[in-house]
């Protein structure tokens, strides 16, 4: 099978950029830690609220600028261990999330940041952010998950 | 022979036609599901008639994604494999009709339960959000008549080998083939899920089902299916558009090869869906990116292939310079034009497409409505317009009648409105994705925050576009009723066409079936044997069904 000079060069090039992409993906990943969420730590699903630290889940100072919060979600709410659905934290802050689920599987996303994970009964999920610019964000369920998947939402303000 | 200007035997013309039906059937259902969406989504608008939101999203899914695709694919692939060996034995036929029939049985099954708002569980039915057992049920029903029309295509293209010995099989059967293998080693993973853990649990006989399990199963056979769809495409791209601009297929044997790689590409590749979920180990998320992205390899082979011939043909026509052979196109042929401007649409898509699997990138846009903009560029624009200039000459081919002027231009118009319409509606996505619009969600005021309150402008773009592309999808019902039913008799050309291999033939072991299945399934044992090993012995307690809507 032969193939035309132009198409070889064509090929060549476009798998020579390809691997270039690859491995620039691969260490971004591997030596950077940029991994996408992959927690595996698993819990009963049905035992979620006797589960620490999920039995009480609210915001939790772990050190200088540095928090834990903990959410559980469920149908259709987050409950982020505050009245009123939104959590107050100070600009500069390094916020660990520690997520689960009490029954479907929801999505996790804080819009404008790269917080974004989903959520499966069984499962942990867990990403680190840093909130440099002050503001409110919203914290919304991106799958599906029921009637009210639209009106699962919460806040978190990072205040100056 | 029946006195008919028909291009395929009368008996095979009516199966496909009875495919098309259902798919056409299925394009105005979807889309007007698709229309209600964008409206309710302004918030300005409320659904009729006690509709909700995710059931019509569910409907919009299913009978666009599952429905048309599946019943158009299969009516065309039966069609060319008619043409290109000789029609089907009445033996052959009986079984395609009793696929057809157990497809079209489940498919109303299915679509009973969600009007019932028995199933509002979306086209992807994540577990453990449970539907009625009828949902799950009319699916499977939907893959088995699937199977059987393979077989029977499969059984064509062996029956003319036999009785063409030494020659070269015809490249639309070998791709129609190739197409059908792809579809029966993807489906396995999804009725695996069905049969194994949705429809028990679903009757009651067992308690709990493994919801990371099912989501594995079910994105071994998601990411196939986007192939699935655009493979007929590129079977119109390669092996017909030359025939209808004059011109010649560039290569026989790297069109073959470019199937062969999306063949095998397209399976270990599935984790690039479950990239933000938290039971998946990420090296092997790593490993099927890499995978993922090895499908550049024939898309660059085919976009070079297509583009090649358009200029030696350009050429043959007097043509000089760079870019003179864009001038000797049959740009005012809507079987050209349509299927053309869909390629164009690939380039965004496939960009899109690459943002999507690059590992950590994915969580940028992962469920944004961004992604739903991609697959309406992809899925609902590069690929429907190419059926759709499949529609203009195999309707009228088929049935004994013409492809009139006027429906020509029609079809430009359509081509236009619908290609406008989805730049509209896909472009406010992609951006309103970007700034964490989420995708599969009805109008929502959230917390009331600033930041979710700015989306307001992109739903109204999508309603836009959303009400062009209805306008686009009725002129497309009414050039296909008109192919169908209205058109003068006549004889329409049922485009094949011929390579121009300049004395390069084609290899023998593209024939070697045994060689790429068996490929194919190492790939599979390769990406996934470890990590299922890995989730099934890592599994925390299964779960109940959920019923939320």
């Amino acid at each position: 099978m032969k193939m035309h000079r132009y198409e070889k060069i064509w090929l060549l090039f476009g798998t020579g950029t390809l691997l270039v992409f690859l491995i620039i993906v691969g260490i971004s990943a591997f030596y950077m830690g940029n991994q996408p969420p992959s927690c595996a730590v698993t819990l009963d699903p049905q035992k979620v609220d006797e589960t620490p630290p999920f039995d009480q889940p609210g915001l939790k100072q772990i050190g200088e600028d540095e928090y834990q919060l903990t959410i559980v979600a469920s149908a259709f709410n987050y409950d982020v261990g505050t009245e009123d659905k939104v959590v107050k934290i100070p600009k500069g802050s390094t916020v660990h999330f520690n997520v689960t689920t009490k029954d479907v599987v929801h999505g996790f996303q804080l819009v404008g940041t790269n917080v974004n994970m989903m959520l499966e009964p069984g499962y942990i999920s867990t990403y680190t952010n840093t909130f440099k610019k002050p503001g409110k964000y919203t914290l919304l369920c991106n799958e599906y998950c029921g009637v009210g998947h639209h009106l699962m939402a919460a806040t978190i303000e990072v205040t100056e | 022979m029946q006195k008919s200007f028909g291009s395929i035997q009368p008996a095979d013309g009516k199966l496909t036609m009875a495919h098309l039906f259902v798919a056409f059937g299925a394009l105005f259902i979807g889309a007007a599901a698709g229309l209600l969406q964008t409206l309710a989504r302004t918030g300005k608008f409320t659904l009729p008639a006690g509709l909700d939101y995710y059931q019509i999203l569910t409907v919009h899914g299913v009978i666009l994604g599952l429905v048309l695709t599946t019943f158009f694919i299969i009516g065309f692939l039966l069609a060319s494999q008619s043409k290109t060996t000789g029609g089907y034995s009445p033996g052959e036929r009986k079984w395609a009709w009793l696929g057809f029939g157990l497809m079209l049985t489940g498919v109303l099954i299915t679509t009973t339960y969600i009007l019932l708002q028995e199933a509002s569980v979306l086209y992807t039915f994540y577990a453990p959000l449970m539907a009625h057992p009828g949902f799950y049920l009319g699916l499977t029903l939907v893959i088995i008549g699937s199977w059987l029309e393979a077989f029977v295509i499969f059984h064509r293209h062996r029956k003319w080998k036999k009785e063409n010995p030494g020659k070269r099989t015809p490249l639309l059967s070998y791709m129609s083939v190739i197409t059908m293998i792809l579809w029966v080693v993807a489906t396995i993973g999804v009725s695996a899920a069905v049969l194994i853990q949705f429809l028990p649990w679903s009757l009651g006989y067992k308690e709990t089902i493994d919801v990371l399990v099912t989501r594995v199963l079910f994105w071994y056979f998601g990411h196939p299916l986007v192939y699935f769809w655009l493979l007929p495409a590129y079977m119109m791209w390669y092996a017909i558009i030359p025939k209808i601009i004059g011109g010649k297929i560039f290569s026989d044997s790297l069109a073959r090869m470019s199937f062969i790689l999306l063949l095998l590409f397209s399976f270990p590749v599935g984790f690039h869906h479950q990239l933000t979920e938290p039971g998946i180990d990420p090296f092997w998320k790593y490993l099927q990116v890499v995978l993922t992205f090895m499908v550049v390899v024939p898309s660059l082979m085919t976009a070079f292939s297509l583009f090649a011939t358009f200029e030696t043909r350009g050429r043959e026509l007097g043509a000089t310079g760079l870019f003179g052979w864009v001038k000797k196109m049959p740009w005012k042929d809507v079987r050209f034009f349509a299927p053309f401007v869909g390629m164009l649409m690939l380039i965004p898509g496939g960009i899109g497409g690459i943002i999507n699997a690059s590992n950590q990138m994915n969580q940028v846009v992962h469920n944004t409505i961004w992604v739903t903009g991609h697959f309406h560029l992809a899925v609902a624009t590069t690929v429907m317009l190419t059926f759709f200039g499949i529609t203009y000459w195999l309707v009228p081919s088929i049935r004994g009648r013409k492809l009139t002027k006027t429906m020509n231009k029609l079809g430009i118009l359509q081509t236009i409105f619908w290609s406008v319409g989805m730049l509209i509606m896909t472009g406010a996505m992609h951006w309103q994705g970007l700034l964490g619009g989420p995708r599969r969600s009805t109008f929502s005021e959230y917390a009331g925050n600033a930041d979710t309150a700015s989306w307001g402008a992109y739903h109204i773009a999508q309603a836009i576009g959303g009400s062009i592309l209805f306008v686009a999808m009725v002129l497309m019902l009414l050039i296909f009723v008109n192919l169908a039913f209205f058109a003068p008799k006549g004889k329409e050309e049922f485009p094949v066409a011929t390579a121009d291999d300049r004395g390069m033939g084609t290899p023998k072991v593209f024939e070697n079936w045994k060689l790429w299945i068996g490929l194919t399934a190492a790939l599979i044992l390769f990406a996934y044997t470890i990590p299922f090993i890995d989730i099934i012995q890592n599994a925390p307690p299964g779960s109940p069904g959920y019923r939320l809507w």
